[in-house]
């Protein structure tokens, strides 16, 4: 018995437990629905006590009462006051949703270097200014991630992923959000809220994950006819193994490159307009 | 010689002229109680087809990816069902019942622009033709709120987008016309002694939502028009990679949009704020508070539309600022429902079925403006934006809001409209049905949005429960459908065999209820000078004083009035 009521709070909050600010958004869903309970019982309580209790019966007779100004002006402080409670509390809690922590010790040393290539006064750094900095492109109907260690100065040649994004654990990460066609909405419950996708527009947020583990979201604004099909997927794993799989992802991307490379030129030879050019 | 016995207040409206008949009658009729049924009429049945669009759609989620409708059917079927219940249900819905009501409220003879009365009327059915017509070819398929780029030439090249665009403009200029005609009616057309302070709240209601309309369409009209030019005319208002803006759209569609919400919520307000009283038997409590408080939220309406955008890449102050003016909003809201409990309080209430739809409405309304001071507190909005917590916060508001005031007020003036009373017990059932199946079909949506699944997707896969979820809405859905269904037979069947209602059943406050069931061509011959906000409480005392104090033979003319032509 004694484990219902927590559960049943479970069944009535928002996915978390991946992220310091979906825990916390978690935190502050939960203060505002114990008020919205109270709240929730009192006025349906005096509904329907009033239509029981003064329900039509022989010799009633109805006052024949026009309002009470009093009482009408206090409820209408009480409300506020309850409102304004809330906004203080949202404020109090705001700061460890919107900023990100410090990368833990043990977290990638990656974050270090990434430095921003273009100075990004929108983007909300953790205090010692160091973050592993991910680009998550959306497009009809994939979500594709663009990684730091970009082979050549100009910033191309970068690894990049499609659909999975993988993270390193203990690591903030630092997510800017862009989209290459229409409006999508980059939403991993567990990790915290959601940010559109506005194409024109830079959207930022972030997560830092404790422990390995695999978090599961999809595309929240309408982009067409395979929205319910545009998935995403973050895996995080120890900072060790996530630079191995990046390392790994460069060889790929430079091999498959290298191979498109000679192909161009055959193409070009057999055609006779000489090289083509990367489109 | 007419000579009238019964202390109920005595009709003194006579037809004037002959009421004309046939078909070519209501084409081209000018008198606002016809138009009224017209809107009527025509509003219930696109509540109905938008009502089977919502079944198919609950049809397709009753089970995990399932492939009932393809995914191009599903997402015309949430954009039709969408656009049908604001644009073509709710908004004009509320038009119709004003038609009819508002003259009658205040003591006039018809609207102050008949003709542009009718216009309005035609307009709206024009704009529901040319978007139906689009089920014929292509319907529309990026949702009520159309977002570009995803609505432009470029991702949405059907016609359909078109049709949706000519929908939004026809039906807004119908409710322009409209909410103008409202507001010249009101401020000019009140009869002896009805001051602004003595005007039935449903009238206040309809003002603040003329005025709401007034300001508000123009900016949607504007948008449509930007999006119209895109499509069509190489303009780039909206196009991210000609120097336009994507977000522009989102500010000028929810500048309108979420004004629009108080424009179908707020008539909904005043219906109840008419009935509660009259069943109660008890005066509104607080009417200056209800008055104020209605134009307090038509204001505030107006300085929150960001917190649709609560997820976009809009700066700090905007969310703060836009959060802060959606607490504000939750305050007169709330003061309205603590009015209508304290009018139930001590009086002693008469459960019919309008009482019940009231009583439904003020439970399943707090529902819904609870759960939006959660989507108000925008980090808190992260999580649920997108999602069926959204979608259950709607329909909490618009079905529990505007619905289930909008049947209120069907089994209110029904016996006015037609002269015959609805049945008490085939309502009972409808109420019932409704309530239970409203409950069943949207609570458990916070959950399913608090799991993590987005509205407006065709599949999902069983993670948790969700295929439990989505089947309890899914049945709740047919509940409610059958309890719509009930209603609709209640109407049809009561037309003809229901009983006579005469001209004031419910012994209610208001001057509609002063002249015969249904009222002639004219409204009323004489009206009695208006005295306090509850004229028909002061006829009936009136008349009850001189039956008793001078004989039956006199009783013959109500309060005030001078006597003519018995």
């Amino acid at each position: 018995m004694g484990h219902a009521l927590p559960s049943l709070l479970g069944f009535f909050t928002p996915i978390s437990g991946g992220s310091p600010n979906a825990d916390k958004i978690n935190d502050l869903y939960k203060i505002t629905l114990y008020v919205a309970l109270v709240i929730f019982v009192l006025v349906e309580g005096g509904l329907f006590y009033a239509l029981w209790r003064f329900r039509a019966r022989r010799g009633a007779v109805a006052a024949q009462i026009r309002g009470n100004t009093r009482l009408e002006v206090g409820w209408t402080v009480a409300a506020a006051l309850i409102l304004v409670g809330l906004a203080v509390l949202t404020f109090s809690k705001l700061s460890a949703i919107e900023n990100p922590p410090n990368s833990s010790p043990e977290g990638a040393k990656l974050a270090d270097a990434s430095g921003p290539l273009l100075a990004d006064n929108e983007r909300r750094l953790p205090p010692n200014g160091k973050a592993l900095q991910i680009s998550v492109i959306g497009r009809q109907y994939l979500w594709q991630y663009v990684y730091p260690g970009a082979n050549e100065p100009d910033g191309l040649g970068a690894p990049y992923s499609y659909e999975e994004m993988v993270v390193p654990t203990n690591t903030t990460v630092s997510l800017k959000i862009v989209s290459a066609d229409v409006v999508h909405s980059w939403w991993i419950p567990a990790l915290g809220g959601k940010f559109q996708a506005v194409p024109g527009y830079n959207n930022y947020t972030w997560f830092k994950i404790p422990h390995p583990g695999v978090f599961k979201g999809q595309c929240a604004f309408l982009c067409g006819r395979a929205h319910a099909r545009m998935l995403a997927t973050v895996r995080a794993v120890p900072p060790a193994q996530f630079e191995r799989w990046l390392a790994e992802r460069k060889k790929l991307i430079s091999e498959a490159n290298a191979e498109a490379k000679v192909a161009r030129a055959k193409l070009g030879a057999q055609t006779g307009a000489g090289q083509v050019e990367n489109p | 010689m007419a000579t009238y016995a019964a202390p109920v207040p005595q009709i003194a409206a006579h037809e004037v002229e002959r009421q004309a008949r046939g078909w070519t009658s209501w084409v081209t009729t000018t008198d606002h109680k016809r138009i009224g049924i017209m809107y009527m009429v025509t509003t219930f049945v696109f509540f109905i087809l938008g009502g089977v669009e919502a079944l198919m759609m609950r049809l397709q989620l009753g089970a995990p990816n399932n492939t009932l409708v393809t995914p191009i059917t599903y997402n015309q079927l949430f954009t039709m069902h969408g656009t049908t219940m604001i644009f073509l249900f709710v908004v004009p819905m509320m038009a119709g019942l004003a038609n009819y009501f508002l003259p009658l409220m205040i003591g006039a003879r018809d609207m102050a622009y008949p003709r542009l009365n009718a216009l309005s009327y035609w307009l709206l059915l024009a704009g529901g033709i040319v978007f139906y017509a689009s089920i014929f070819w292509n319907p529309p398929e990026a949702g009520w709120t159309s977002a570009v780029p995803l609505a432009n030439s470029f991702y949405s090249p059907s016609g359909g987008e078109d049709a949706w665009i000519y929908l939004v403009h026809l039906t807004g200029i119908s409710s322009i016309l409209g909410a103008i005609n409202f507001y010249a009616t009101v401020a000019n057309m009140r009869t002896k002694g009805m001051s602004w302070g003595r005007l039935p709240l449903f009238v206040w209601a309809i003002l603040t939502y003329s005025v709401l309309i007034i300001f508000a369409m123009p900016v949607i009209a504007g948008a449509v028009t930007m999006l119209l030019t895109d499509r069509h005319f190489g303009t780039h208002f909206f196009d991210p990679g000609n120097g336009g803006s994507a977000l522009l759209w989102q500010n000028l569609f929810w500048f309108f949009g979420h004004p629009e919400v108080y424009i179908m919520v707020l008539p909904g307000f005043g219906i109840v704020s008419e009935i509660l009283p009259v069943f109660a038997r008890k005066p509104i409590f607080g009417y200056k508070a209800i008055a104020a408080s209605t134009i307090a939220i038509a204001f505030l309406g107006f300085l929150t539309w960001a917190h649709h955008m609560f997820t976009a890449p809009v700066p700090e102050a905007i969310l703060i600022f836009v959060m802060l003016s959606s607490f504000f909003i939750a305050v007169p809201t709330g003061v309205k429902m603590l009015n209508w409990i304290a009018t139930l309080w001590r009086g002693t209430v008469e459960f019919t079925t309008p009482l019940l739809f009231c009583a439904g409405f003020i439970s399943l309304f707090l529902i819904g403006g609870i759960s939006g001071v959660f989507l108000a507190i925008f980090p808190v909005d992260w999580q649920l934006n997108e999602t069926y917590f959204v979608v259950a916060h709607i329909h909490f508001v618009l079905m529990g809001g505007s619905v289930f005031t909008i049947f209120a007020g069907i089994y209110y003036w029904f016996p006015k409209i037609t002269g015959r009373m609805l049945s008490e017990s085939i309502g009972r059932w409808s109420f019932g049905l409704m309530y239970v199946g409203l409950l069943a079909t949207f609570l458990i949506q916070h959950v399913i949005g608090l799991e993590g699944m987005p509205r407006r997707v065709f599949e999902y896969d069983n993670v948790g429960n969700l295929e439990l979820y989505n089947q309890i809405s899914t049945v709740g859905s047919f509940i409610l459908a059958a309890g719509v269904l009930v209603t609709v037979v209640n109407v049809v069947r009561s037309l003809k065999h229901g009983p006579i209602a005469g001209p004031d059943p419910w012994k209610a406050n208001t001057l509609e209820w002063f002249t015969t069931s249904p009222p002639p061509v004219n409204n009323f011959d004489v009206l009695p000078r208006v005295r306090s906000a509850e004229p028909m409480k002061d006829i009936r005392r009136e008349i009850a004083r001189r039956a008793g104090g001078e004989g039956a033979g006199s009783a013959t003319v109500p309060a005030g009035a001078t006597q003519v032509g018995v």
